[in-house]
């Protein structure tokens, strides 16, 4: 930007007024909670409210991160979520390739299911599973909230692959298939490490949904420490006392990881946050 | 879906000249990838809704055995519960309200975002911050905003000092402001999808057009009705309905809030539907509402794909 003068600046001061209001509307409630992370339990509804008090510690830290119960939510959380990932880029990889780089007769209307699937409600969903999940005995265990995350995992994660898939050029597969190489080999040695960026950027979104899911994590587990960090923080709220500072810190160390992801991997997370819309 | 006609016209000319088996191993490749998709599909989906949907027509279910088939009176007791009418009125309004304000204001930091007269570094910082409200889950959301909403929280603070009321705001808690609290909530954190998509749309629609129409004498309104709107349609059309098919099954947000209440003002299909199955154990019922949510989504999805086709 070249510099403009006084008339310039003038002109900006109404968009940079609705911008600092906006950026106000969104970010005050972050940092709210954020500076409650830092306060004793008492000092958080002081009046008049203070963004920082004099008794600033990382104590609510320390009490989350010294209470077995409550790591607990994060290993849960952490270890869901990525085995989810990791099962639904391998499962979406094959059927994104085989979508990408085959025609046969049930691929259309496949294609279509798959998009209308993504607007089943998880309420419809989370009744014949609690039944399924009770009857083959899997109440209560990872493998019941890892199967089920799947199913809302795997469409999105199948349509972006194959979006991105197709946009690798064929004649890298065809040169190998006529060395020799067979469909798998194509797939796993030459397209996989073209795509990593793509399938890193759909697996960072794959990630975040499993780390957020409440419902099912709410529906599915009943022991403590089953428990995933949403429903970790939802009990903290239904405790009698309420905890406020221990919540925020909740909060915060439960926001992290999205977080960071945000913060290193923008480009790659709007890209693949709204290719269900803006492209195809 | 042509882009790879190539490589299958290869494979196809070549199978001519090969025997029959190998011709189906060929034919079988494709399905074979497919398959634990298929497999997955199956049993996590199709199975499930046919369930939900049996259920929704027998007396018992999931934790009693079924006795007999009871044809629509589950959808019929559901119809005459007030509550249950209540909870589909509080849904859609829930729902248009939010999908109206979340448009506006994506649309507005869309359109600030994209000015010519801020600096690259600007754009970038506050792009981040205004899509942070999108990385949260529902239960962050809750917490925040029971914070801030609380009775002495900084809400009611803040218009205290200002003088705007006179005695503590009950946000969540009062009949007359729990809805808005609740839609504000979901507005907060919902309005960032709709930042992106048109963001990216805006920063598609070619220079020209707008310096075509500068040069007919066109404001900023006029380009704004007349280019901007029409080239954004197709993304607004598709944001819109998504959105809507989502609102519509918010569960989290509300239930760890208001829990549907107070009296049921912030009942939801969502919410009713999980206090009939797992507060009350009443499965049929509560399948029927859910088939009846699913179906709401499910015509609404039909329509989402058509006008997606009719783009292609």
């Amino acid at each position: 930007m070249k510099p403009r003068g006084i008339r310039g600046v003038i002109h900006k001061i109404p968009i940079l007024v609705a911008l600092l209001l906006g950026a106000m509307f969104a970010g005050f409630p972050i940092v709210w909670v954020l500076s409650g992370a830092f306060k004793s339990n008492f000092d958080i509804f002081n009046y008049p409210p203070r963004l920082i008090t004099q008794n600033f510690s990382f104590d609510t830290f320390k009490v989350i991160l010294t209470d077995p119960a409550k790591v607990r939510y994060f290993i849960n959380s952490y270890l869901v979520s990525f085995v989810v990932t990791i099962l639904t880029l391998l499962v979406a990889l094959l059927t994104a390739f085989s979508f990408s780089r085959y025609r046969f007769k049930l691929k259309v209307p496949l294609n279509m299911f798959i998009v209308s699937t993504q607007a089943l409600p998880p309420i419809t969903l989370l009744i014949p599973y609690f039944g399924l999940i009770v009857a083959v005995s899997l109440y209560n265990t990872y493998l019941a909230l890892i199967l089920t995350y799947m199913v809302f995992t795997l469409p999105y994660a199948i349509l972006l692959l194959t979006g991105y898939l197709n946009t690798l050029p064929k004649e890298l597969d065809e040169a190998a298939k006529i060395d020799g190489a067979s469909s798998f080999k194509v797939l796993w040695r030459i397209l996989v490490p073209i795509a990593t960026p793509g399938i890193a950027s759909i697996g960072i979104y794959t990630f975040m949904q499993v780390w957020n899911e409440y419902l099912f994590a709410l529906t599915l587990t009943r022991t403590n420490d089953m428990r995933t960090v949403p429903v970790g923080i939802m009990l903290l709220m239904g405790s009698q006392t309420y905890k406020w500072n221990e919540m925020m810190g909740m909060s915060v160390l439960g926001s992290l990881p999205v977080l960071i992801l945000l913060l290193f991997f923008q480009r790659y997370y709007i890209s693949g946050m709204t290719a269900g819309s803006v492209k195809r | 879906m042509s882009v790879n006609s190539g490589f299958v016209e290869r494979i196809n000319t070549k199978s001519l000249h090969r025997n029959a088996g190998d011709t189906f191993k060929r034919k079988a490749i494709p399905y074979a990838y497919i398959s634990p998709t298929l497999l997955l599909i199956l049993v996590l989906m199709i199975v499930p809704i046919a369930m939900v949907i049996g259920y929704s027509f027998v007396d018992r279910a999931v934790t009693e055995t079924p006795s007999r088939f009871t044809w629509l009176d589950n959808y019929a007791a559901l119809f005459t519960d007030g509550v249950y009418v209540e909870a589909i009125g509080n849904t859609f309004a829930f729902t248009i309200v939010s999908m109206v304000v979340h448009m506006a204001l994506g649309m507005a930091f869309a359109l600030i975002l994209n000015t010519k007269s801020l600096s690259k570094v600007t754009k970038a910082i506050f792009r981040v911050v205004y899509i942070l409200p999108w990385m949260f889950t529902a239960a962050i959301i809750a917490v925040m905003w029971k914070l801030i909403l609380n009775p002495s929280g900084i809400v009611n603070y803040f218009l205290e000092a200002a003088g705007l009321i006179s005695k503590k705001v009950e946000w969540l808690g009062s009949v007359n402001t729990a809805m808005f609290s609740v839609m504000l909530m979901n507005i907060w954190c919902g309005y960032p999808f709709y930042l992106v998509s048109l963001l990216a749309g805006l920063q598609g629609i070619s220079e020209d057009l707008y310096e075509a129409a500068t040069v007919d004498g066109a404001n900023g309104i006029h380009k704004f009705l007349h280019i901007t709107i029409p080239q954004l349609l197709p993304i607004i059309v598709s944001i819109a309905m998504m959105d809507f098919i989502w609102t519509m099954q918010t569960f989290g947000l509300v239930w760890m809030t208001t829990g549907g209440g107070p009296l049921h003002v912030t009942e939801m299909i969502s919410t009713y539907t999980y206090k009939l199955a797992f507060t009350r154990y009443k499965f049929p019922l509560a399948s029927a509402s859910a088939v009846i949510l699913l179906l709401f989504c499910t015509c609404l999805s039909l329509v989402y794909v058509k006008i997606q086709r009719a783009r292609d």
